[in-house]
């Protein structure tokens, strides 16, 4: 993974900058020794690991201000870190960079149950959350399978989606409001506990911008009412095509399931193996179809997905009765990423999303390229809202598995972005996904996506190398001469 | 009002026009039918680019909850197209145009370009958060797409929330690309009657936090009765009505229905619409029809925490004459006063903004647009809530990166 070259002349100020840095976050706030600074060598992409410069954990917003305002005035790189839960390596350090960690803001300001709000520090977590209005009946409805360990903060980053979004959105449709500093140390309030202020829609574009637009030091979330009751389906089907048809016969018939899962043959056999959740062995392919909502308007529902199922030659089909049951159907599929990997010494967790229609085919071409790269691979997916997570297996100790994992998850997401879909769902772009952003954006697309760094951060000192494959001066952007034609990326200069 | 008119029917036109501009520097009315010409500030554009020649359906697949339309496609259209398969835009685009005095359709790019949302924003959200993609060109004269089919992804950044609301200030968006949803079965309300505003908060406070989904939470004071389409024997009565809707198949709606009447039985005599008359009523909100009349007043559309919302009204209330309905759980205030102030003939004329903005602001912060007002007023008074310096920077940075020239919509925002 090829990163911007790193500037010797800040490298080289490194005293320096620590003892301006103690200046504005006094104490233990600031990490400069080797040792310490190893726990922020990576994120939850652990594959690559970089030592940041200096790692500094303010505890106030005035702080990261004043922070933000030194790095700018000297030129000196910004990585903003949450809980370091990242997938894409959102939070990767850079050798030039000092990385801003966002722990220290823990706290939860303020619950509104009336206005159905709570307002938060960026580094409270995403389940902390839901937990501290559960007595009241409410939750936070957005939940990354990460949710105990990952914060508020990188959810807004990242926008952060979960196994709910189809119902109940993505991080961007549950957010009211934000505090954020920019690069040159301003404090801006975006939005609120009111919805929809006018003018253009800064909330919105900060929400998923990986850290390269500024850092975010306070959020108000949307609090939603717990649903009264929820049910499950457990459904089998003897192949990929028949579980893909029901799920768009559910869709179709006007259902939007709080949650649909599915799972193919190598992710069920591994699931099972582990936590023995009853799944049949016999399918190719296992749905979760999970209703949430008044117990009335479920029970009714939840007849009418079985139906459906039975129509889609269903040979396992069980409605769970109990809260127990219901949690056991889950308790398969919350497994399955350290199911397959104790069945694998190492795995690669894609996250392409794809129509959901094309699914089958989708399967059907990832086998062929299983086969292709000598590698197995276990499915797990989003079904509802065609979030697809294929599971690649390999052993980072023997010879060139690491980089056929690799080269295998570049064909899925390329795959997945010509049948119509996108190259990240839900974990973000980052590092990983980086230099794979031309497959489906041409140059001038990419080029008015940096439009909107410019005008946050013209001298690229928030994150870079994360998102864009090169980083264009902004000066240099409206020279670019855009013939709509699509450059061929392998050509296209890395850093 | 603008000399020339063009209407480009393809990118290569388009891309061609919007250079044209930018090297002429000459400043283009981006538009659909026109109907929401009316909102935002006045333009001053000297020439017009008309985009309803980008029509027509170019994806529709309601299995996976989504199309892809030209930016000029009739609204029209759009719901019949969509109601034939038992779908629709959840994010309930209002049709203003009896309140803004237009007439037409409008466009499913006006819709966007205005982020305008109905009641079911509490519970959908806004038409910013079904907006999935596009293809455009920047007031550069470059074409480019963002977003994508899918309703995940997070590959890149969210333009096409940038380009929600942003009234055709930065791109000419020429084909979008919507998340479309089953309509509900059906529709059902629960009237409480007689409340005052205040507690009226607070009985659409106790709904939205129940467990039933409320997906509509309004009231009316019992002045505003008129333009309501609620049925004649409860507008012969002069309450005033607390609205809340619920939605879903019909077994689930009868019974929150009955539940929602149970539980807020303590505050005063309830009452219950079935689908027909509640898709009336709640039309009839989400278009602002009981301050269609009169005329002449300014209509502003306030936006704050939802228990802040009588407060405002109130506060207001008290420096010149209002009247005001709420909709969002007491969230969004629909406000007519007159143009003049309070003293009438003092030749002060700012509508109220001065009070409202004052009031938004001491009642913790949110958003008041002008809506409706005259040309004079649109001119004299700020359309948008003055937003604080750093904020107002950030905007103006962002203007110059997508239209360095200030060739579309300049003024508009």
């Amino acid at each position: 993974m090829r990163m911007p070259e790193p500037d010797a002349a800040v490298m080289g100020r490194r005293e320096s900058i620590v003892a301006h840095l103690r200046r504005i976050v006094p104490g233990e706030g600031v990490i400069s020794s080797i040792d310490e600074m190893r726990a922020y060598d990576c994120d939850g992409l652990s594959a690559y690991r970089q030592l940041p410069l200096i790692v500094v954990l303010p505890s106030t917003t005035e702080q990261v201000a004043r922070v933000l305002a030194y790095c700018h005035k000297n030129g000196v790189k910004v990585v903003p870190r949450g809980a370091g839960t990242s997938l894409s390596g959102g939070s990767l350090p850079l050798a030039d960079a000092v990385t801003i960690g966002l722990g220290k803001f823990n706290r939860i300001l303020e619950v509104d149950l009336p206005n159905r709000c709570a307002v938060v520090q960026p580094g409270v977590t995403n389940l902390a959350i839901s937990n501290a209005v559960a007595v009241d009946g409410f939750y936070y409805a957005p939940d990354p399978s990460s949710q105990i360990a990952c914060s508020i903060g990188g959810n807004v980053a990242e926008n952060s989606g979960g196994v709910h979004c189809l119902k109940y959105g993505l991080t961007t449709n549950n957010v009211l409001g934000v505090e954020f500093v920019t690069i040159e140390g301003e404090i801006l309030r975006l939005g609120g506990k009111h919805l929809d202020s006018g003018g253009l829609d800064l909330l919105g574009i900060i929400t998923g911008s990986e850290g390269l637009l500024g850092i975010v030091t306070e959020v108000t979330v949307r609090l939603l009412r717990r649903p009264e009751t929820a049910k499950a389906v457990l459904m089998g089907f003897p192949s990929n095509e028949d579980g893909g048809d029901c799920v768009a016969a559910i869709i179709a018939a006007g259902i939007i399931p709080a949650g649909l899962e599915m799972m193919d043959k190598d992710a069920i056999a591994a699931a099972e193996d582990f936590v023995h959740a009853g799944y049949p062995l016999d399918v190719e392919a296992l749905l979760i179809c999970e209703l949430d909502g008044p117990e009335v308007e479920v029970d009714h529902l939840i007849d009418q997905v079985a139906a459906i199922a039975r129509d889609h030659k269903a040979s396992t089909l069980r409605v769970s009765t109990s809260e127990e049951e219901r949690m056991r159907f889950w308790a398969g599929r919350k497994a399955a990423f350290p199911a397959v990997g104790r069945i694998s010494p190492d795995y690669m967790c894609m996250d392409g999303t794809i129509p959901r229609a094309r699914l089958p085919e989708v399967l059907a071409r990832m086998r062929e390229m299983s086969v292709k790269h000598g590698l197995r691979v276990a499915n797990v997916f989003h079904a509802g809202d065609g979030n697809l997570h294929p599971l690649i297996l390999f052993d980072a100790n023997k010879d060139t598995e690491l980089e056929r994992a690799e080269a295998f998850g570049a064909d899925i997401l390329i795959l997945c972005v010509e049948v119509g879909g996108v190259l990240t769902g839900e974990h973000g772009v980052g590092v990983e996904k980086r230099d794979l952003m031309p497959t489906m954006f041409t140059e001038s697309d990419m080029a008015h996506q940096q439009r909107l760094k410019c005008a946050f951060d013209d001298g690229h000192l928030l994150n870079p190398g994360k998102v864009f494959p090169t980083l264009h001066r902004c000066a240099e952007l409206g020279k670019l001469h855009v013939t709509g034609g699509r450059l061929p990326f392998p050509d296209i200069p890395r850093f | 009002m603008t000399d020339t008119a063009f209407r480009p029917t393809d990118e290569a036109q388009l891309v061609e026009l919007v250079a044209w501009a930018c090297a002429e520097k000459k400043p283009l009315e981006v538009r659909g039918t026109g109907t929401k010409r009316g909102l935002g500030a006045p333009g001053n554009a000297e020439h017009s680019l008309d985009m309803t020649g980008f029509t027509g359906l170019s994806l529709y697949e309601p299995a996976e909850l989504v199309m892809s339309a030209g930016a000029g496609i009739s609204m029209a259209e759009v719901e019949a197209t969509l109601s034939a398969q038992g779908q629709h835009l959840a994010f309930e685009p209002p049709d203003l145009n009896a309140l803004l005095g237009t007439e037409g359709p409008g466009t499913l790019g006006g819709v966007i370009s205005c982020n305008l949302a109905g009641p079911r924003r509490i519970h959908a959200g806004a038409a910013r958060d079904h907006f999935l993609g596009f293809r455009g060109v920047s007031g550069r004269g470059e074409a480019f797409k963002s977003g994508a089919r899918v309703v995940k992804n997070v590959t890149g950044f969210d333009l096409p929330k940038l380009m929600a609301g942003s009234m055709g200030t930065l791109v000419a968006l020429r084909e979008l690309t919507i998340k479309v949803l089953p309509a509900p079965e059906a529709v059902g309300t629960v009237l409480v009657l007689g409340l005052d505003d205040e507690t009226a908060g607070g009985a659409l406070s106790r709904a939205l936090g129940s467990a039933h989904e409320v997906t509509g939470a309004a009231h009316l004071p019992g002045s505003l009765l008129a333009g309501s389409a609620l049925p004649d024997a409860l507008l012969s009565l002069g309450k005033a009505v607390t609205l809340i809707r619920v939605e879903g198949p019909s077994p689930s709606v009868a019974h929150r229905v009955k539940a929602l009447r149970r539980e807020l039985s303590d505050l005063g005599e309830t009452h219950a619409l079935d689908s027909a008359a509640s898709r009336a009523a709640w039309a009839a909100l989400r278009d602002v029809k009981p301050l269609v009349e009169p005329r002449d007043r300014a209509v502003w559309r306030i936006s704050v925490a939802p228990m802040a919302g009588a407060r405002v009204v109130e506060s207001v209330g008290k420096v010149r004459p209002v009247e005001a309905f709420y909709d969002w759980g007491g969230g969004l205030v629909w406000l007519a006063t007159d143009e003049e102030g309070a003293g009438k003939g003092t030749g002060e004329r700012d509508g109220g903004a001065q009070a409202i903005r004052a009031a938004v602001a001491a009642q913790g912060g949110g958003h008041a647009t002008l809506l409706r007002g005259s040309q004079a007023l649109r001119a004299a008074v700020s359309v948008f809530q003055p937003q604080p310096g750093p904020v107002a920077a950030l905007s103006r940075r962002l203007k110059d990166q997508y239209d360095p020239h200030g060739i579309l919509n300049p003024g508009r925002l």
